[in-house]
């Protein structure tokens, strides 16, 4: 082996020798585990139409009920280990949503509930509200300036 | 000492073996005060010195402020140097007491350091029920502590010599790799112990580095290697030797 002098070395040695996350296990993983997440979503769903509930209230319902087992799973220190299985399985669906709202709550309980649980809720949550938030009034913006354009037109 | 991993492979040298990682307390932070706060009684109590014969303490932890050992060992009575290093506080802490008593400041000097695995993540990562993956570089904490009394009298073992590292940054990003990001400055080290002293690496029944992981120490085998010093037969890591990577899956150690 030749002796490394520079950084760019040095960071292309080290990407050489370290082992890589084992890709094609953790997509499989992931693609079934959140297909039966949201599996799970479309038979309460169905079962809500079924119940002759509209589309909003059934989405609504839906949400709900995952939140609500991500979030006892989360209590149950189960949920962790779904996640270290599934990755973004578990994750992306509204499911992992919950956990990144549910585990700081429970790991700050510690601080107190003023600025333990309600300051430090949304460290993991925070970015992801920000700029959500922050995407859908953009959109609203140009979504407005097009509306008015097509008004205008007519 | 004292050790949460009492199924690691080391179990059996500790002192003592904790159950859980909390140990009677509320917070994760009030167990590794008590836990360094035990720990510094014990080596105390095993030395058979008055606790007022010890001149001076250097202590430290990885938690900001160093509030584990400070607060663990505001009952000592003993003036306190809070002390970071990170990965190398315990270290710098003998070399410090070394430093001292050779200097004749004090005859016993106290070293102690502490670490938490929930700590930890709870200050530099995620919260412990996040459910992300940890990616095979990733390491992690030892929850433990452990402490020396650094005497000028005494049967040994000696501190005969000391090496203190430089800030060596080869520009390593990724948080979940420190052994790539810590593994250039531990040679730097070895390098210039090696030159000071005009010793081989053959010179030493051991050579060790503290928590390099399995991948750092790798790591370091092969840039010795480039620099002229074989170091594949007597030198191993810390990390590497506390965690069973297999059964406890620590990924890469500590």
């Amino acid at each position: 082996m030749k002796p490394i002098e520079t950084k760019k070395d040095y960071q292309d040695y080290v990407d050489k020798k370290s082992p890589n996350s084992p890709i094609i296990k953790n997509c499989f993983n992931a693609f079934w585990v959140g297909g039966l997440i949201c599996s799970i979503g479309q038979i309460i769903f169905n079962y809500c139409k079924f119940r002759g509930m509209d589309v909003q209230l059934s989405n609504t319902i839906v949400s709900i009920i995952l939140i609500g087992i991500s979030a006892f799973l989360t209590g149950l220190n189960l949920f962790n280990k779904i996640g270290k299985f599934a990755g973004a399985g578990s994750l992306v669906p509204i499911t992992g949503f919950a956990n990144s709202i549910v585990s700081p709550a429970m790991e700050y309980k510690s601080e107190g509930y003023v600025m333990g649980v309600g300051g430090k809720m949304f460290t993991v949550a925070g970015p992801v509200l920000v700029f959500g938030i922050s995407a859908s009034i953009v959109v609203g913006i140009v979504y407005l300036i097009f509306n008015t354009q097509a008004i205008t037109l007519v | 000492m004292v050790q949460k991993k009492q199924n690691g492979p080391l179990a059996s040298y500790f002192d003592n073996c904790l159950e859980d990682e909390f140990w009677g307390e509320k917070s994760w932070e009030k167990a590794e005060s008590k836990i360094i706060k035990e720990t510094v009684n014990m080596v105390i109590s095993k030395s058979g010195l008055a606790s007022d014969a010890i001149d001076y303490c250097f202590a430290g932890d990885l938690l900001n402020q160093c509030i584990s050992s400070s607060f663990g060992l505001r009952e000592l009575n003993i003036p306190f140097f809070g002390i970071f290093g990170a990965c190398s506080t315990f270290v710098e802490a003998l070399m410090l007491g070394a430093i001292f008593t050779e200097a004749g400041a004090g005859e016993n000097i106290l070293c102690a350091a502490s670490s938490h695995f929930c700590s930890a993540e709870k200050q530099f990562r995620f919260p412990l029920e996040l459910g992300n993956q940890r990616p095979p570089s990733s390491q992690w904490t030892v929850t433990g502590s452990g402490a020396a009394i650094v005497s000028k009298n005494g049967k040994g073992p000696f501190i005969t010599c000391i090496t203190p590292g430089k800030i060596v940054d080869m520009g390593i990003k990724d948080a979940n790799n420190m052994g790539a990001a810590m593994a250039p400055a531990a040679l730097d080290t070895l390098l210039t112990h090696f030159k000071d002293t005009g010793r081989n690496p053959s010179y030493y029944d051991a050579i060790f580095t503290g928590d390099l992981g399995h991948i750092g120490k790798e790591i370091l085998i092969e840039l010795a290697e480039t620099k002229g010093y074989n170091i594949k037969s007597n030198y191993n890591d810390c990390g590497v030797l506390i965690f069973d990577k297999e059964k406890q899956d620590t990924h890469s150690g500590r």
